[in-house]
């Protein structure tokens, strides 16, 4: 592993893809209008839930709006650089031009998840922060090192696990071909994450924890943002999202040995 | 005659559609599962008590969201994507020469998906009713016929929409953002994730003239005995069919008079 040399390549794909994307500017436009009118979507849902309630599963409408932030923010992040890469991995299956990738004398997944970048995901995850940064003070959360640092940790093993899940489900082309819809049964699941875990039923909560664990993903990096997480769940986290990251590398290299090109 | 021959065309569009879509069926019951964020809805709702307010039983609420899962279901349209990718690969040109409008072979392709979904949807909610034994009810025969016919008005609602934002393929090369940005509104108040009923009564003041509470709401209140007005809701139905069939005929005359074919 050269550190320098891969930077560089990165350098190169950011280059390239943007030099693609900015090509439909009239669509970053569209795109921005459609994340902006998600989240007043979203928040409208919220909205009502509220209407009737003054907390949903412990959660106050204040602290709710921190976790659609921080779902706003790694959707943004899905949009930029995970959706964009993956669905090439089926193009790349179909077509047989993975072929091309493995020839690289590069790492064959950082150049398959890499590669392309969607600016219009940027605007996505500013506004998140932007919904974040109201949050802090309509909670009047006092920022200090170790509540940035422990935030920091957490989100970032969202980002692992989030791309471990796309990435998984992206590997499993290579035997399936068309895997477009299971990325779309993940999307709905990943719909969940717009609201606190605690607000849905227990076995719906095992569901989410254990078998999909959308449950780390939002909640645990907003319990941390009003300062009421308990160390042994961002522990936790830490693992899941080490083993995710781990065995999303083992199963591409696994996948990898059942690649047999197109048409052979 | 004349009609002898349509029904001849449209028998056999459905039956070679409906022999391709049997091919896909895994991707298909994974289409049938990516709808059922409808549940997920109904388990917040019913898990924190928000319909006390709305004077609506949990039995109610139950047949409510099932109903609008299989609103859903049998009205999802997808006719921007495949419409786009065809533009883009050339391949409109020859459906253009043929003696038979292009979106009749759309039609026909949701049709077939729809029969094919059938039976999965149909899993689906035995599993939610293992879960939900006191929900079981059977609607009878004169609105169990309403609601089929108000849920392929909802469907040839959204079908014609789509169709004219398709048309605008011929004008820009991305027009499934577009798709993207009005499937929002869709999302949120076409009454997929919480009843119409419930909504503040600044957007009850409107919501109504707009084409999407009748997309899902009105359907789903109609087969799950919730109170609606159906001659309104039909009649408006109808009318938005009316308003828009002209406009994709507009746009449709004028979009292939722009189209130039591939690489000219």
């Amino acid at each position: 592993m050269n550190l320098r040399k891969y930077l560089k390549v990165y350098k190169k794909f950011l280059h390239t893809s943007l030099a693609s994307e900015l090509e439909y500017k009239a669509n970053i436009l569209v795109d921005l209008i459609t994340a902006i009118f998600s989240l007043i979507g979203s928040i409208f849902l919220l909205s009502i839930f509220f209407k009737n309630n003054g907390y949903i599963g412990g959660w106050k409408f204040e602290q709710a709006l921190i976790i659609q932030g921080i779902y706003t923010i790694l959707n943004g992040i899905t949009n930029t650089w995970f959706n964009p890469n993956l669905t090439e991995i089926v193009k790349h299956i179909r077509e047989g031009t993975l072929d091309f990738v493995l020839l690289k004398p590069i790492d064959s997944q950082f150049f398959i998840s890499l590669k392309k970048i969607n600016p219009s995901g940027f605007l996505e995850i500013m506004l998140g922060f932007f919904l974040l940064f109201f949050c802090i003070r309509i909670n009047q959360i006092n920022l200090n090192l170790t509540f940035l640092t422990l935030f920091l940790i957490t989100i970032s093993c969202s980002i692992c696990i989030l791309y471990s899940l796309w990435f998984f489900i992206s590997t499993t082309t290579i035997w399936f071909v068309k895997t477009w819809n299971a990325i779309e049964v993940l999307r709905s699941f990943l719909y969940i994450g717009r609201f606190p875990l605690n607000s849905f039923s227990f076995s719906l909560r095992i569901f989410f924890s254990v078998f999909i664990p959308i449950a780390f993903i939002t909640t645990i990096p907003s319990e941390v943002f009003l300062g009421f997480s308990v160390f042994w769940k961002i522990l936790l986290e830490i693992v899941v999202a080490t083993i995710f990251l781990i065995n999303s590398r083992k199963f591409w290299l696994f996948a990898l040995r059942f690649y047999s090109s197109a048409s052979s | 005659m004349i009609s002898n021959l349509i029904n001849r065309k449209i028998f056999t569009l459905l039956k070679v559609q409906y022999s391709n879509m049997l091919e896909y069926r895994v991707e298909i019951a994974l289409w049938a599962i990516s709808g059922i964020i409808p549940f997920f809805m109904l388990n917040i709702w019913t898990n924190n008590n928000l319909n006390e307010s709305l004077n609506i039983s949990d039995v109610l609420l139950s047949r409510y969201f099932l109903c609008a899962f299989f609103v859903r279901q049998f009205s999802v349209v997808w006719v921007v994507f495949s419409f786009e990718e065809d533009s883009l690969m050339g391949k409109v040109s020859p459906y253009l020469i043929q003696p038979l409008n292009p979106f009749f072979r759309y039609f026909a392709q949701h049709l077939a998906e729809q029969i094919t979904r059938f039976p999965f949807a149909l899993i689906i909610a035995f599993f939610f009713f293992i879960f939900n034994p006191e929900s079981i009810w059977i609607p009878n025969l004169g609105i169990l016929l309403l609601s089929i016919v108000s849920t392929f008005l909802s469907f040839l609602i959204q079908f014609l929409i789509q169709s004219i934002v398709a048309c605008l393929c011929f004008w820009t090369e991305k027009a499934s953002s577009i798709e993207r940005l009005l499937f929002i509104p869709t999302l949120f108040l076409s009454g997929l994730l919480a009843p119409v009923v419930s909504f503040p009564t600044y957007v009850k003041s409107w919501i109504y003239l707009t084409p999407f509470p009748y997309l899902i709401d009105f359907p789903a209140n109609l087969l799950s005995g919730n109170e609606t007005n159906i001659s309104g809701g039909l009649i408006m139905q109808i009318l938005w069919i009316f308003l828009l069939f002209p406009l994709f005929k507009k746009t449709w005359s004028e979009g292939t008079k722009k189209y130039t074919a591939m690489g000219s």
